[in-house]
């Protein structure tokens, strides 16, 4: 391994956004990376040159533009899927984001194979896109959704796991790779063993997690995987699905239109093969480009020194935030079970408050519930102030923002 | 306006110690809502005598923008009748504290106790309709709230 310090050292030249200062002329200190991540000069390059150079719709037309675009989108597909260790790109579906990902399967698995009785297994640190689709899905089916409880230490307690599956009744379990609150990695392997045993299908919200390390769905073993691609340097408004082949064609298509058909016939239809049965309508092509851009941005880093990058961050950030009085860290403290992500509360100040006054240092956290107020019941708070790290982010920037943290002690004379 | 600006004295004073802060066990309506975008919740209780407001209580949890405003809010209501509490307007609330010029993230958290105070005067107001009132002028009136 190289030595991380000099590899991430030129990163910020590559985006321009980082340049730029907010309000009274503060450098930019962007920390909301859970939520979603700035975009080097290659993505938006890679969009850019899309459209001005190879811009037609896809799989249709014969000339030389539309072999382009499809040729652009196509590899793209691929060098995620090689990303991810898939060896089946049939098996890869583009979407919006993990919100359309999960939906889909609700939808489109759920409605074929989930009867009345059947349970749904979900996680109490889960994102509300991992949640109401599935309270959609079993109050329709006269289903039964149910959690895995947290401990205090933010981890999944999986005794809970072993006596919901005990019921027989379980057709999915879903969950996190990482908690967009806690960062807590979740031991997706125990869990996937156990549902295996049972004879129970897994889904894995990779929002989090394929961002920050290196995931591969071979080792995984789960039977659907959905990510964002705007948490990866990637554009808004695409994301990918993948299902197991054996899973993936016992699904009835979600969105019916173009592109996903074989043959249509005044009142039948036959169905495209896939992944196109499931890509209904003109995709979100440029994006796809801009997103295979970013694949091979963060692949030319390399994720395992992603993550060391951001272990250093969120250890030297843990340690600073320990000395500050009053300043309380949700989940665990062990750093090999967690992302770069660090929720927190600063003694009563309330962390909408905190992010009001640090953002007039230019630091850009999120505070709220951050879509997991079931997490939120469980910890007993309403909200929290969060932390989140990426490639880009330095130890001078965590220092920004321990220091701002004065303001809001002065401010709220703590 | 600066962010740490709006943080003067009297809001953090008031967020530290809010004004008619609890609940009226007696109470003639109650109403509660929250805010879906940062999860602040507030419930209004009001005493209602002869179409005055009598007594007013506040609780929940919120930043200390909100629980200012709340504060505030809940000062200038009491004792007003009906009629003059459904006047109150937004500036009443954030001229009291100088916050006439706050961002538009957090005018929400500013606004959502006057959003439950009005939802509160309504929903009394219906349940206390005689047969010769105008039920669909209020609910009109109600509907234009926000």
């Amino acid at each position: 391994m190289q030595n991380t310090e000099s590899l991430f050292k030129n990163i910020r030249d590559d985006f321009p956004i980082l340049k730029r200062t907010v309000r009274e002329n503060k450098p930019l200190v962007y920390l909301d990376n859970a939520s979603t991540t700035q975009k080097p000069n290659q993505v938006i390059d890679a969009i850019t040159d899309y459209y001005q150079n190879h811009n037609a719709n896809i799989h249709r037309a014969v000339y030389a533009l539309a072999e382009e675009a499809t040729e652009a989108y196509e590899s793209a597909r691929d060098k995620i899927a090689n990303f991810i260790n898939i060896k089946n790109r049939q098996e890869l579906i583009f979407v919006r984001g993990t919100t359309e990902a999960i939906n889909l399967v609700a939808y489109a698995w759920g409605r074929t194979h989930v009867k009345e009785g059947d349970i749904i297994v979900t996680t109490e640190y889960e994102h509300h896109s991992n949640i109401v689709p599935w309270q959609l899905l079993t109050q329709e089916k006269h289903a039964k959704l149910e959690y895995i409880g947290m401990d205090d230490n933010g981890e999944l307690i999986l005794d809970d796991l072993d006596k919901i599956l005990a019921t027989g009744k379980v057709k999915l379990v879903t969950f996190s790779l990482m908690s967009n609150v806690l960062g807590t990695i979740t031991d997706a392997k125990k869990i996937i063993e156990k549902c295996k045993a049972a004879g129970v299908l897994t889904l894995i919200d990779g929002a989090q997690a394929v961002p920050h390390m290196k995931v591969d769905l071979e080792q995984l073993g789960c039977d659907f995987f959905a990510f964002s691609g705007h948490k990866m340097l990637g554009p808004t408004g695409i994301g990918v699905l993948w299902v197991r082949k054996s899973v993936l064609e016992t699904m009835s298509p979600f969105h019916g239109g173009g592109d996903m058909i074989r043959e249509v016939h005044k009142y039948e239809t036959t169905w495209n093969d896939l992944p196109y049965k499931f890509e209904a309508g003109t995709p979100n092509i440029a994006d796809v480009v801009g997103f295979g851009a970013a694949i091979d941005y963060l692949t030319k880093i390399g994720m395992d020194n992603i993550r060391e990058h951001e272990i250093e961050l969120t250890k030297y950030a843990i340690e600073k935030f320990s000395q500050v009085k009053g300043l309380h860290i949700y989940g665990t403290k062990d750093i090999s079970k967690r992302g770069g992500v660090i929720s927190f509360n600063f003694a009563d100040v309330h962390p909408h408050d905190v992010a009001s006054i640090i953002d007039g240092e230019g630091i850009a956290v999120r505070s709220g519930h951050h879509c997991a107020q079931v997490l939120m019941e469980r910890l007993d708070v309403a909200a929290t102030s969060r932390a989140s790290f990426y490639i880009y982010n330095t130890k001078e920037e965590i220092d920004v923002l321990i220091n701002s943290l004065n303001k809001v002690a002065k401010v709220f004379k703590l | 306006m600066s962010n740490a600006d709006i943080y003067h004295e009297m809001i953090v004073d008031y967020s530290r110690n809010p004004i008619n802060f609890g609940e009226i066990e007696n109470h003639d309506v109650t109403f509660h809502d929250s805010n879906p975008l940062c999860g602040d919740s507030i419930d209004i209780d009001l005493k209602i005598d002869d179409n005055k407001v009598t007594d007013i209580k506040f609780h929940g949890k919120g930043c200390a923008i909100c629980m200012a405003c709340s504060s505030v809010l809940t000062e200038i209501t009491k004792g007003k009748s009906i009629d003059d509490a459904r006047k109150i307007e937004k500036h009443d609330v954030l001229s009291e504290l100088g916050l006439e010029h706050l961002q538009a993230v957090r005018i929400k958290c500013a606004l959502l106790s006057l959003k439950v105070l009005k939802s509160a005067l309504y929903t009394y107001l219906g349940n206390h309709m005689g047969e010769s009132d105008d039920r669909e002028q209020l609910k009109e009136d109600a509907s234009n709230l926000y």
